[in-house]
């Protein structure tokens, strides 16, 4: 196979996607949202729980449907985000995630793989409060977080 | 046996004459299958439009001057080709639109918003491209009428026997050729259905004027629309025909320059059809290049090009046959243009279609502007590979080749 396909479906994604972590429903979740990308029909909604502090997310659940890109990446942020502050979270540059994720996104499926960061911003929006940065409230209008 | 004239068409030839075809896509020859969305194009036709604009280039209709005239004239010629190739009565009901879509909504703003009220249905179907689904159901909640959709079977055909359950229909709306599952749709039993009921009819064409003759006094239809970049031509031109008595009886859609016959302070005259339609500057070398597509495709032969296509549907339904993990949607051979939309077990299409990227290899994935249909056989999305004149049956063998990796990837 070629080094493009390498890059692109390597391992880690493939398992994220296999096997992704922090998947499920969460019953009383502190805060949660959905996020739809119109353009593939991908589906994820995110469900957070904070520690006994109140603001350390102790655990990210997600479920939903889509490309491996997008599942895999979301399966990513579940891991990434655990123990850090909602606002620490909300400022997270997406580049955190794109980084780990490594692989190169065409601009169609950037929105794949930031679709699940998106989300988990909105729902801290609507718990905390936090602020949506500007690049995200365009996000948030194209990806149709609710 | 009938003696066949029709010579077979040679799609290898054929491809010498898409540049596009001369680059390499990840190192492999491009095995395009996505031409439902956009097909390629001929040099025949970018050399019309080169040639029109070097040699024949002035903003038509109302110069004096022998370089206007000339302009003019490559115009109304590219009219009379789509007239002669839909068999319509008239060049003047042939409008110029940007495409089908907009020819779909000049007949929703023109005509259904000032006709239509309560207690009217306007009729669409499950299978309808979004371009001939969403202006109707907008009309329908502007004006109060009702909207309604004839369901599809399993096959994902039209049911017929659900028709007249549908109340006091006073337009039908139907797609010629399913952009998503290639049905063929019973046109001319709908247009006879709407008649009989004093009904219009208006027919999506894009997905078949391409591939098939399409003749609007065949198919009994009141409007019918295309766009010349389904059908090698270029992007930015579509038309709309419509029956002359009723355009005459319209209002006017786009209001500007070109479609009056005079302006005053107090009132304005529209022209003459099709000038009533057209305002502002032509897409004029659009128009040209549209008409050298039409001469492309007619050189060939639409019968020829309908039998190769439906080969190679043949020939990729046996071989997707073979995959016992591919759901195939859609109705058997006989009756579907060359589309094929399936899903491959426990993989989205989006992964689907990269991977087959990598081998050059060209589909399709998402809802094809057909979200209500993908809810109807219950999936997000699909992939969907889409034939024309310059397929090769090879091409089809390196699809299902991809998709073995595909599924060797995500077993």
């Amino acid at each position: 196979m070629s080094a493009e396909f390498e890059q692109m479906y390597r391992e880690v994604i493939l398992d994220h996607y296999k096997n992704p972590r922090g998947h499920g429903e969460m019953e009383s979740a502190d805060a949660e949202a959905e996020g739809q990308n119109p353009l593939c029909g991908d589906e994820v909604s995110i469900f957070v729980r904070f520690g006994a502090d109140g603001d350390t997310i102790d655990e990210v659940r997600f479920h939903g449907r889509g490309c491996a890109i997008s599942q895999a990446a979301t399966s990513m942020l579940t891991e990434l985000v655990q123990g850090r502050s909602a606002a620490e979270v909300a400022a997270m540059p997406k580049d955190e995630l794109l980084d780990e994720v490594g692989i190169p996104l065409t601009p169609v499926r950037l929105k794949c793989a930031l679709l699940g960061l998106g989300t988990l911003k909105v729902a801290l929006h609507k718990a905390k409060g936090t602020p949506l940065p500007a690049e995200w409230q365009g996000m948030a209008n194209e990806l149709e977080l609710r | 046996m009938a003696l066949t004239t029709q010579p077979k068409l040679d799609a290898q030839a054929i491809r010498a004459d898409f540049p596009i075809f001369e680059q390499e896509f990840h190192g492999k020859p491009l095995a395009f299958l996505d031409s439902a969305a956009s097909s390629q194009k001929p040099r025949q036709m970018l050399d019309a439009m080169t040639g029109f604009y070097e040699t024949s280039y002035a903003n038509v209709h109302r110069g004096v001057y022998q370089l206007a005239e000339r302009a003019t004239e490559a115009l109304e010629a590219a009219r009379e080709k789509v007239r002669a190739l839909l068999n319509a009565p008239s060049a003047r009901e042939v409008i110029f639109t940007r495409n089908a879509t907009e020819s779909i909504n000049l007949v929703a703003y023109a005509w259904a918003m000032n006709e239509l009220g309560p207690g009217d249905v306007i009729v669409a179907t499950e299978l309808e491209h979004h371009s001939n689904f969403v202006p109707w159901q907008y009309v329908a909640g502007r004006t109060g009428a009702e909207f309604r959709l004839i369901p599809l079977d399993e096959h994902g055909e039209l049911r017929l026997d659900a028709l007249d359950e549908l109340g006091d229909v006073k337009l039908v709306a139907v797609g010629l050729v399913s952009n998503s599952l290639g049905t063929v749709n019973p046109v001319e039993r709908l247009t006879a259905w709407a008649r009989e009921r004093g009904a219009l009819s208006v027919v999506d064409a894009a997905q078949a004027a391409p591939h098939r003759k399409v003749d609007v006094q065949a198919l009994g239809c009141d409007f019918l629309a295309v766009s010349a970049h389904t059908m090698c031509g270029p992007s930015g031109v579509g038309a709309l025909w419509g029956r002359a008595e009723l355009l005459e009886r319209m209002e006017p859609f786009l209001l500007g320059g070109h479609m009056i016959r005079s302006v005053g302070v107090d009132r304005t005259t529209w022209g003459e059809l099709p000038h009533k339609f057209e305002a502002g500057t032509a897409p004029m070398a659009e128009a040209v290049g549209f008409g050298a597509a039409i001469d492309y495709l007619e050189a060939v032969g639409f019968e020829a090009i309908e039998q190769h296509e439906h080969e190679l549907l043949s020939h990729a339904l046996d071989r997707l046959a073979e995959l016992p993990w591919v759901t195939a949607y859609g109705p058997p051979a006989d009756r579907r243009a060359g589309i094929v939309s399936f899903n491959v077990e426990g993989v989205h299409p989006h992964d689907v279609a990269q991977i087959l990227d990598l081998e050059g290899v060209a589909i399709r994935a998402g809802h094809h502007c057909c979200q209500p249909l993908m809810r109807k056989l219950g999936v997000a999305a699909t992939n969907r590979a889409s034939f024309y004149l310059y397929t090769l049956p090879e091409e089809v063998d390196r699809l299902v080749d991809g998709l073995r990796r595909v599924k060797q990837v995500f077993a």
